[in-house]
């Protein structure tokens, strides 16, 4: 077996310091937080709202949506599962994905995804509702 | 991606197996790693088929037999055989433990060992704990202080600021649970991992110590810290008994409440 390459010099120390804390962090981890607990009564709220009318027409679903609680609500809960998601699978790239660019990539993928997904569906909301 | 399957050279083939004397009645079979950084062959399971009625009763005594009586070429690390040294961690029956304190008798079947997962192997069952110490030594795992020591006597602390540090001071760094953590394994080149967490918070929950803030500024970072996702296999491995989960959700609580 040939001897392992040796790439790099640095000691360990050295290594482990790197570039230094980023002095942020916290703010994602409170946010995952707040927005899981916002979505606790909010997903509860929207699933008995759905589970009530399986059998609602177009005209009775729209009227549903109109409401201002409702579309308030709505848009509460679109905020909150987005951001979630955006930042639960960001958590998900940094853990697995390696190689800069890619993490980069697969960040702004994610980002941009959620981004776009969540501006659609408020929009239906407010077509709907406003 | 992380890498999930261990590298062609990793794999780990069977090895020689030792049989016990005749006549030994109360026979175990202890499978242990090994592996010679001198052969360049793979790893291999050695199969060590020992008499536990000339044993004594821990891991580590069987070990230590086995060097002493079997095979002088099996490499351990071990020191106070009391569990208070940290030396003889390592994986048994799929759990980290140190073997001075585990007994064999708690392993049903064929007492599987293997040195701490997921860190490079020196020989055998000694990882290389090179980068791990560095990390333990970038939280400055000392006493700060710019208020001189009172001049006839040692810093004081009340009863109740001393009890914040049980728990905590009694971590022996074995790295038990650092190896054990998933975070630690994908990422400790970055991840300080719980049991370097543990000694930082140590030292945030120090009463005398005065640089609080310049800690928790060298931890705020989304890998040093964050990597932690509350797995909590840190804490079922402790073979202290100790939380260091706990230890980093302490931290990351003081991180949200200096912003507010």
């Amino acid at each position: 077996m040939a001897a392992p390459t040796i790439r790099s010099l640095r000691s360990p120390l050295g290594r482990v310091r790197g570039l230094g804390a980023a002095k942020g962090g916290t703010h994602h981890w409170w946010m995952m937080r707040v927005t899981s607990i916002a979505l606790l009564p909010l997903t509860l709220w929207l699933v008995f709202s759905l589970a009530r009318m399986p059998d609602a027409t177009w005209q009775q679903a729209t009227a549903w949506i109109g409401r201002p609680f409702n579309a308030v609500l709505l848009l509460a809960f679109l905020a909150a599962a987005f951001h979630h998601t955006a930042y639960g699978l960001q958590e998900v790239v940094e853990d697995y994905v390696r190689g800069e660019m890619t993490k980069l990539g697969a960040l702004l993928a994610v980002k941009g995804l959620c981004a776009v997904l969540w501006l659609t569906a408020t929009l239906a909301v407010l077509r709907i509702a406003v | 991606m992380a890498t999930f399957t261990l590298p062609k050279n990793s794999t780990v083939g069977e090895g020689r197996t030792h049989a016990a004397p005749a006549g030994a009645k109360n026979v175990r079979s202890f499978k242990i790693y090994r592996w010679d950084p001198d052969g360049g062959a793979n790893p291999r399971t050695d199969t060590y088929d020992i008499d536990l009625d000339q044993c004594g009763p821990m891991v580590l005594d069987a070990l230590i037999k086995i060097k002493n009586e079997v095979d002088s070429t099996l490499t351990f690390r071990r020191s106070c055989r009391e569990g208070i040294c940290g030396s003889c961690s390592m994986n048994i029956d799929g759990l980290n433990t140190l073997a001075c304190l585990k007994p064999i008798e708690e392993v049903k079947g064929d007492v599987r060992i293997s040195p701490l997962p997921h860190m490079p192997v020196v020989k055998d069952l000694v990882p290389d704990l090179s980068q791990i110490y560095a990390q333990l030594r970038s939280v400055e795992p000392w006493l700060k202080a710019d208020t001189p020591p009172p001049p006839d006597g040692e810093r004081l602390q009340s009863k109740e600021e001393r009890a914040k540090l049980d728990g905590l001071w009694e971590c022996i760094l074995c790295f038990c649970c650092s190896t054990a953590c998933p975070s630690y394994w994908w990422n400790g080149d970055r991840y300080l991992g719980p049991a370097v967490l543990l000694q930082a918070y140590r030292w945030i929950a120090d009463s005398r110590d005065e640089a609080t803030g310049e800690r928790l500024d060298a931890l705020e970072d989304p890998f040093k810290l964050y990597r932690c996702h509350t797995i909590m296999n840190c804490t079922r491995t402790c073979p202290k008994g100790l939380n260091p989960a706990q230890a980093i959700g302490e931290i990351k609580k003081l991180m949200v409440e200096r912003q507010g």
